[in-house]
């Protein structure tokens, strides 16, 4: 299930394209081996050895596995400074607030972190999930540890938008839904327009941030019968 | 409460509904005590708009008492008697701070239907689709206001509901586009259409210093309305106007165009036939007859002004012309905020008396008919005002 043209390209240079995206120099270009968003993130953080997830024991296999990955990038614009955001985004337990899907997000520690998402049929996933890196008011990245119900990374990148116009927010996520009937409906939930979905999740942080409220039409009447 | 719903083209009515209640911090709740049909309304009225729901509660020009406010609602007090621009818009975006507040970023909760249509979401609207956010809108009895402490604009004592109700839309919508003719001394305005907006537009080119305006239409009650705000007037089923705007302007053409008919133009050549067919078809989504005509007739170097609305995609549409004649365009959903105050001051000055416009005042228990006649300009239907 792939989401964007890229990621058809080889697997060097995708790792090539997420390294550039992140904003890493030499030491991501070098780290990796493998064409994930996660490969890069260990690399980032420095090689990997932090990390003891599903992809631990590397294999040709697991490479495979990594490339049917859901991926989607998605940046929007907002009107504030970065340190306002990066501090609202640190904040874990908040992200349910404009992260739709998210039932809650417990924070145990300045690392580790435990996710609740809501799954189809009134079922839920859960993972822990660990901070690899972390540059203040600039870039939060994190990924799933071992035992996750849904394999996932991703990071939060912060740019200073030319002219006084704010903030660029870039958000990148990769989710590898495990196989069998549970994956396939996992897949589901975060496949059905996964663009879409971090889109307006981004423009719900938007509306909150900038607005200080996010805009619905949930609860007021109509006629429908 | 009762309320104005849209259930398909040509079909609206007056339905029983819950009332609406706060949902955000900033929003308030207005008792409606007037409420405005607009030529807008027509374009969902013949479902030329796309994404309306059976059930949506149309109605964008409405004006009330404050009767409940969200707890971040300071600068308002409930009793206040207050317009409502047709816009939402949150104050605090990159847009509404450069006072273009149609184009808000945070105030379409359907954004992303926008976005596949248009590339880019602009501002929600009361009552005017779902890709529009979906809110509901104001021909009821009551309406929530979101981003109420920059939406409501208190209005002080001594005017009639009917002297300020166009506050909301049509009066800052004709300036704004009188505005965007980039009007210099000794200019001829020519404004297509001679409705609600075209004549609240005549009287703003005046206002902004033309020198001449000819307004067109082909509806002898609203040629005779222009007249009175001093313009000059073209029946187009009598003549055509592009060979009589040359010969009223010395040959030059006008020097400002403006299209204030929008997306279902009505026209008598071969191409309008060929967009109706079309658009019948749903293989076009407006039908540009006054546009095409603007754009042929404006002066070299003129400005090319567009309140009227348009849905989509838009055929045989002179770019040839508009290039080579290096025509400026501007266009847009009407960024009401920005006008609020100034135009007050106009209608305050006895500059301009918006109720001229009004022919109808109805019941809202009427709005099926009051749709009906002003769709078909029957009875001399100009601007109908309901009263919920
Ligand atoms: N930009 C905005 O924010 C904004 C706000 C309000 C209304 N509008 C739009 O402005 C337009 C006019 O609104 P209105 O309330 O005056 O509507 P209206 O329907 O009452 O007026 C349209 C007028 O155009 C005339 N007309 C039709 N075809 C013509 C042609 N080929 N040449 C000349 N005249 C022609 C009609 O006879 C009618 O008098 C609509 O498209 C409406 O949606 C835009
Ligand atoms: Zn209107
Ligand atoms: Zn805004």
């Amino acid at each position: 299930m792939t989401s964007t043209p890229e990621d058809k390209q080889t697997s060097q240079s995708g790792t090539e394209r997420w390294a550039s995206l992140i904003g890493g120099g030499a030491l991501v270009l070098l780290g990796l081996r493998q064409g994930s968003l996660r490969g890069a993130l260990m690399a980032l953080a420095g090689g990997g050895l932090v990390y003891h997830g599903a992809t631990g024991q590397s294999g040709i296999q697991e490479a495979v596995d990594m490339n049917q990955g859901i991926r989607v990038e998605k940046t929007v614009t907002i009107n504030k400074p970065a340190d306002e955001l990066y501090r609202y985004w640190h904040d874990f337990e908040k992200l349910p607030t404009f992260m739709k899907h998210l039932k809650s997000v417990q924070v145990y520690d300045a690392k580790r972190s435990h996710w609740i998402a809501n799954a189809p049929l009134g079922t839920s996933v859960e993972w822990d999930a660990d901070i690899v890196t972390d540059q203040e008011n600039q870039l939060i990245a994190w990924a799933s540890v071992a035992g996750a119900d849904v394999d996932n990374s991703g990071f939060v990148r912060f740019t200073p938008a030319p002219g006084g116009r704010g903030t660029e927010v870039k958000v990148v996520l990769e989710y590898n839904p495990p196989g069998g009937a549970i994956g396939a409906a996992i897949a589901k939930l975060f496949g059905e327009e996964p663009e879409q979905q971090a889109g307006d999740d981004l423009r719900r942080f938007k509306q909150l941030m900038e607005a200080g409220e996010i805009a619905t039409t949930e609860g007021q009447p109509s006629g429908r019968k | 409460m009762k309320a104005v719903c849209w259930h398909g083209a040509k079909d609206v009515r007056v339905d029983t509904v819950p009332d609406p209640k706060i949902i955000n911090p900033r929003d308030a709740i207005v008792k409606i005590t007037s409420t405005a049909i607009c030529g807008s309304d027509l374009h969902l009225y013949d479902g030329f708009i796309p994404t309306m729901q059976s059930g949506d509660i149309l109605g964008h020009e409405f004006m009330g008492e404050v009767v409940e406010l969200g707890s971040a609602v300071k600068n308002v007090q409930v009793g206040d008697r207050v317009v409502v621009p047709f816009t939402i818009s949150c104050g605090n975006c990159f847009f509404c701070k450069k006072d273009l507040w149609s184009l808000c970023d945070n105030s379409n909760p359907n954004a992303w239907m926008a976005e596949k249509l248009m590339g880019h979401s602009p501002a929600g609207l009361f009552g005017y689709s779902h890709m529009m956010g979906g809110y509901a809108g104001g021909q009821a009895e009551y309406a929530r206001v979101p981003f109420a402490d920059v939406g409501l604009f208190k209005i002080p004592d001594g005017l009639t509901d009917e002297q300020v109700l166009f506050l909301t839309d049509i009066f800052p919508t004709g300036y704004m586009a009188a505005e965007n003719c980039n009007i210099q001394p000794g200019d001829i305005v020519a404004i297509w259409g001679c409705g609600p907006v075209g004549q609240f537009a005549i009287r703003s080119a005046y206002m902004l210093g033309a020198e001449r305006v000819i307004a067109i239409d082909r509806v002898p009650e609203r040629l005779q309305m222009a007249k009175a705000g001093k313009a000059e007037v073209i029946n187009y089923e009598e003549v055509d106007p592009g060979e009589a705007l040359k010969e009223m302007t010395g040959g030059r053409g006008p020097d400002a165009c403006m299209d204030a008919v929008g997306m279902e133009a009505h026209g008598t050549g071969p191409d309008s036939f060929y967009d109706q067919v079309k658009q019948a078809v749903r293989l076009e989504t407006d039908r540009p007859t006054a546009l095409r005509q603007v754009i042929v007739a404006c002066r070299k170097g003129g400005s090319v002004s567009i309140p009227g609305v348009y849905g989509g995609f838009l055929d045989k549409i002179p770019m040839g012309a508009a290039m080579n004649k290096a025509l400026t365009f501007k266009s847009g959903q009407t960024h009401v905020h920005r006008y609020l105050r100034p135009l007050l001051e106009r209608i305050q000055n006895g500059e301009i008396d918006p109720s001229f416009v009004v022919t109808h005042i109805m019941p809202m228990e009427q709005a099926p008919q009051g749709y009906e006649i002003f769709k078909h300009k029957k009875d001399n239907c100009i601007k109908v005002v309901l009263k919920p």
